[in-house]
């Protein structure tokens, strides 16, 4: 294993965040905050401790293989999130080290489960970051250095596969790093147009630039108390059309910059995912009618709410928590499902789905047809053996996790609602469950272990299970 | 520059390997899956998987925007087929390989000509006349040509009692009065380009270059040389044999070829007139010796196995037989094979992906002085270029010493008409001229690349 590239691999990334840091200090400034203090004291701790790191892992041998690439996905969004929760526990504004860093989990991670149960008290500033934690999570923190960096590693493919979620990582073109670049574009211009919708519509600015990080890295943190409730129709819709947006694959996105309508239109996934939001939206509508006074009111309430869950973003307008169990029921399944492969959202993801129906189905045909020669399509093309051993072995490992968690948290002392939905919202990376972490409820009733278990079902979910389990396989690090 | 290879076995991955290290944008085209996995997994490359000649693929792979289009699978139809249609959908040039030993000269290029076929590639035949070329001159590891022929490059290894080593390149010249110049020096890791007071090692690898005539006196003065080879064992019926034969039978040598296959062995003998064929296993040391191995001046193993090569050639070095080439694939084992001692080890596949990067950086410079001929040098540490300058060169009738150039730089050579000048500072260059120039560590595409 080449662990001086894993090693300069964090160095540059926790530099990176010492960047990232300079946004939220500007705020504070511009808003002459208290917070800026432990903002810049972070900020010239991830420089040292980056600059160490990097000067510890310098090596000439730069080639890496899928070990690594997991091996330091993992290890970057931990100590990401170890380093990120660092202000607001500086601060004081979060007095518990273990709150802090499951909030810059949550951030990261793009879940948007809080702890926080007065926003309104917290400073700009922090509230800033807690957002931009988001934004950076979405897309990836590494894509990024892969985007900026010249020259960042030989194979670097791999690093990109550990990080983007979905079965199958292609690239755009043939680079890595122009990949990398090209993914990025699409994610700052669909966050600028939001922003200006939102300021369109009489959204203050500070507001709009905090809730586009929020829907645009599905994260779903706001900094009012009833999230996005108190905001008129019109945002309302604007943020329920972007985080469907960015609920589909970016490839997509990138067929119809390049003008490949009929490569784009071939993507059944996101037709898929399009027709699930439609029925769903239906459905919830229908059965929430006699709640609300207007059809129009009722329509806006369901779509946001179903926008919300399933690309696992967790705003709301309402809390969902009082709906009628079916509708419920519905949201619950929508957390399984996700959005799609190479978008910023989490879940089992559209495509994982769709081809683990299809084995269901194939593996029907085997009892009537022993001797049928099946195979697995999925956009046209068919896929290998690996690839269809990737995505079952991947379901038993999310099955298992879940209910390992599951497990865990349980030992804690809420009704089987809560924890159920608890942690199905953070291994999906949603946000607010049903019961006690409602969406106008918050986490921190929970107990530290919990926290902490909690924190990990985030990142399992975000990085997709593998990576962080082969931290925990010992032949990992052995030198064999 | 964005360029699709079609084929991805030993020559397309290795084309693939040195123009994603050029930073080309490349696309690699594979009817395998599992060969475009194991690519993209490598390399930093995109991959589509299908037939180079279904247009359903190359619509994939975007031909329609590619700047070189190369189809190098085993199959010429195909490979020139995959081109037409490239060219056809809009790729602005095409490469195809194509060596099936039946089609003539003209036929390839009156194919070429109607299917609008930039190049065709044949990786056999050029690598046969590397080793011609080497097996000309025993006395040098490598040996490349420039300017159509009459400007050489050789690289010679030093060995311990060479006359050479302890001599600074100012008392070389001074003590032997021909036109050269030592141009690039290999140092164990290190690759020089050196100064008049670089001293000369044992060990040391040294690239020479001369006018082509002047070369072969130069090498007798310094008593590197043996005689160039006579009579020559060939292992192995390959493509590559048979454009060697055919060379060395044309320039008067004895050919004998031992191969395993009884069918190949007739179709040789039926088309080499003058070349003794053997059938027999040629690891068979007692046939080696039966044959005469060791009255030989020259042994090339050049069997489709890497590992069967090195053994052999250990095997004919230690019989004593003056000059002895090995054919390797991979260039781990061409490593291994250095470490046996064996200093000769050709690659089929440098010598293709040397055409390759070169045709990509004569597109890349449009204008100017273009690229004529591109050399990898001491394993790739190292190039050798040749340019026409043209009219629009900024530094025409400047003398060389008040040209700055960038360091690692070296002109080695002018070709001007028949003439070639081993350049010193008071030469200068003039329009139309072939500029040989060497460098170590930096990437060349026009000329005027070597002016800081």
């Amino acid at each position: 294993m080449n662990r001086r590239m894993v090693i300069f691999t964090l160095g540059q990334m926790v530099l990176l965040e010492a960047v990232l840091l300079l946004l939220p200090i500007l705020v504070s400034a511009l808003y002459g905050e208290a917070c800026i203090k432990a903002l810049a004291l972070t900020a010239g701790g991830c420089v040292l401790a980056g600059a160490l790191l990097m000067l510890a892992g310098r090596t000439k041998n730069r080639v890496i293989y899928a070990k690594e690439g997991f091996l330091i996905v993992s290890l970057a969004w931990i100590s990401l999130s170890a380093l990120g929760a660092l202000p607001f526990f500086i601060s004081g504004e979060i007095p518990n080290y273990i709150d802090a860093f499951f909030e810059t989990v949550s951030g990261f991670t793009t879940t948007g489960a809080s702890i926080l149960t007065n926003l309104e008290k917290m400073s700009r500033g922090l509230l800033f970051w807690r957002s931009f934690t988001h934004w950076v999570g979405g897309m990836g923190v590494l894509v990024f250095i892969m985007a900026i960096v010249p020259n960042v590693s030989e194979r670097s493919i791999h690093i990109i596969r550990a990080e983007m979620p979905g079965p199958i990582v292609g690239k755009l073109v043939p680079r890595v790093k122009d990949t990398a670049k090209i993914l990025y574009l699409i994610y700052i211009g669909l966050t600028v147009l939001e922003i200006i919708l939102l300021v369109a519509g009489k959204m203050p600015l500070y507001d709009s630039i905090v809730h586009t990080f929020g829907t645009a890295g599905t994260g779903g943190f706001g900094i009012k108390g009833d999230s996005i409730a108190s905001y008129s129709p019109y945002l309302q819709w604007v943020i329920t059309v972007f985080m469907l947006l960015f609920g589909i694959n970016f490839n997509v996105f990138y067929l119809l910059l390049a003008r490949r309508f009929r490569a784009a239109a071939k993507s059944t996934e996101v037709w898929t995912y399009l027709a699930i939001v439609g029925v769903s939206v239906a459905a919830i509508a229908v059965n929430i009618r006699h709640m609300y006074a207007t059809i129009a009111e009722t329509v806006r309430l369901s779509a946001f709410q179903v926008a919300s869950i399933i690309t696992t973003t967790g705003y709301s307008t309402c809390d969902f928590n009082l709906w009628p169990g079916f509708s419920k029921s519905v949201l619950l399944v929508l957390m399984f499902i996700g959005a799609c492969a190479g978008s910023t959202g989490g879940g089992l993801k559209g495509s994982r789905l769709m081809i683990l129906v299809k084995m269901g189905r194939n593996e029907l045909r085997h009892l009537i047809h022993p001797r049928s020669v099946t195979t697995v399509k999925l956009e046209g093309k068919q896929l290998d053996a690996a690839t269809l051993h990737n995505v079952a072995n991947y379901f038993i490992l999310y099955m298992l996790a879940f209910f390992s968690l599951f497990l865990a948290v349980s030992l804690d002392r809420f009704d089987i609602e809560t924890d159920f939905s608890a942690v199905a919202a953070c291994f999906n990376n949603i946000g607010p469950g049903f019961g006690a972490v409602g969406p106008a409820a918050s986490y921190a009733a929970y107990s530290p272990l919990s926290k902490i278990v909690l924190s990990l079902a985030m990142l399992l979910g975000r990085l997709e299970i593998f990576p962080v389990i082969l931290m925990f396989v010992p032949s990992t690090w052995t030198k064999k | 520059m964005k360029i699709i290879i079609v084929g991805c076995g030993k020559i397309g991955t290795t084309v693939i390997q040195s123009l994603v290290s050029e930073d080309h944008d490349v696309v690699a085209v594979d009817w395998d899956r599992n060969v475009v996995n194991e690519i993209t997994n490598i390399y930093d490359v995109i991959g589509v998987c299908g037939s180079g000649a279904d247009c359903e693929t190359l619509r994939e792979a975007d031909a329609a925007h590619a700047e070189l289009f190369a189809s190098l699978t085993g199959n010429d139809e195909v490979n020139m087929l995959a081109c037409f249609i490239a060219k056809r959908m809009g790729a602005r040039h095409t490469i195809a390989r194509v060596r099936n030993t039946g089609y003539s000269e003209q036929s390839i290029g009156y194919m070429r000509q109607q299917l609008d076929i930039s190049m065709t590639v044949n990786p056999e035949a050029l690598s046969a006349q590397e080793l011609f070329h080497i097996l000309r001159l025993p006395g040098a590891v490598n040996m490349e040509t420039f300017s159509r022929r009459s400007f050489e490059m050789a690289e010679f290894k030093l060995r311990a009692d060479s006359p050479l080593s302890g001599m600074t390149l100012a008392d070389m010249r001074r003590r032997y009065k021909a036109n050269f110049l030592v141009g690039v020096v290999q140092r164990g890791e290190n690759v020089y380009i050196p100064d008049g007071s670089f001293t000369l090692r044992d060990g040391d690898r040294i690239g020479l270059t001369a006018d082509a005539a002047e070369m072969m006196k130069l090498i007798r003065l310094m008593g590197i040389t043996q005689k160039q080879a006579k009579s020559v064992m060939i292992i192995g019926a390959s493509r590559t044999a048979f454009y060697l034969a055919k060379m060395m039978l044309a320039g008067g040598a004895n050919v004998k070829i031992i191969e395993k296959d009884k069918e190949r062995c007739r179709t040789f003998s039926e088309s080499l007139e003058g070349a003794v064929i053997i059938n027999g296993d040629g690891a068979r040391q007692e046939l080696l010796m039966e044959e005469g191995l060791t009255r030989m001046d020259g042994f090339v193993a050049l069997t489709g196995m890497d590992e069967e090569n090195i053994l052999l050639s250990y095997y004919a070095q230690e019989a004593g037989v003056p000059k002895v080439i090995s054919k390797v694939n991979r260039s781990e084992f061409a490593l291994m094979a250095d470490k046996l001692g064996l200093e000769c080890v050709v690659s089929p596949k440098k010598v293709i992906s040397d055409i390759f990067v070169r045709y990509a950086r004569a597109l890349r410079s449009s204008i100017g002085s273009k690229i004529e001929t591109l050399y990898k040098l001491m394993d790739g540490r190292a190039e050798a270029l040749e340019f026409i300058a043209q009219s629009d060169f900024k530094y025409l009738h400047v003398p060389l010493k008040d040209i700055m150039l960038r360091p690692n730089m070296l002109i080695a050579g002018i070709i001007r008409g028949r003439k070639s000048i081993i350049p010193t500072g008071e030469d200068v260059i003039t329009a139309g001229d072939r500029v040989v120039v060497l460098t170590a560590r930096s990437r060349m595409s026009d000329l005027s690349d070597m002016v800081r």
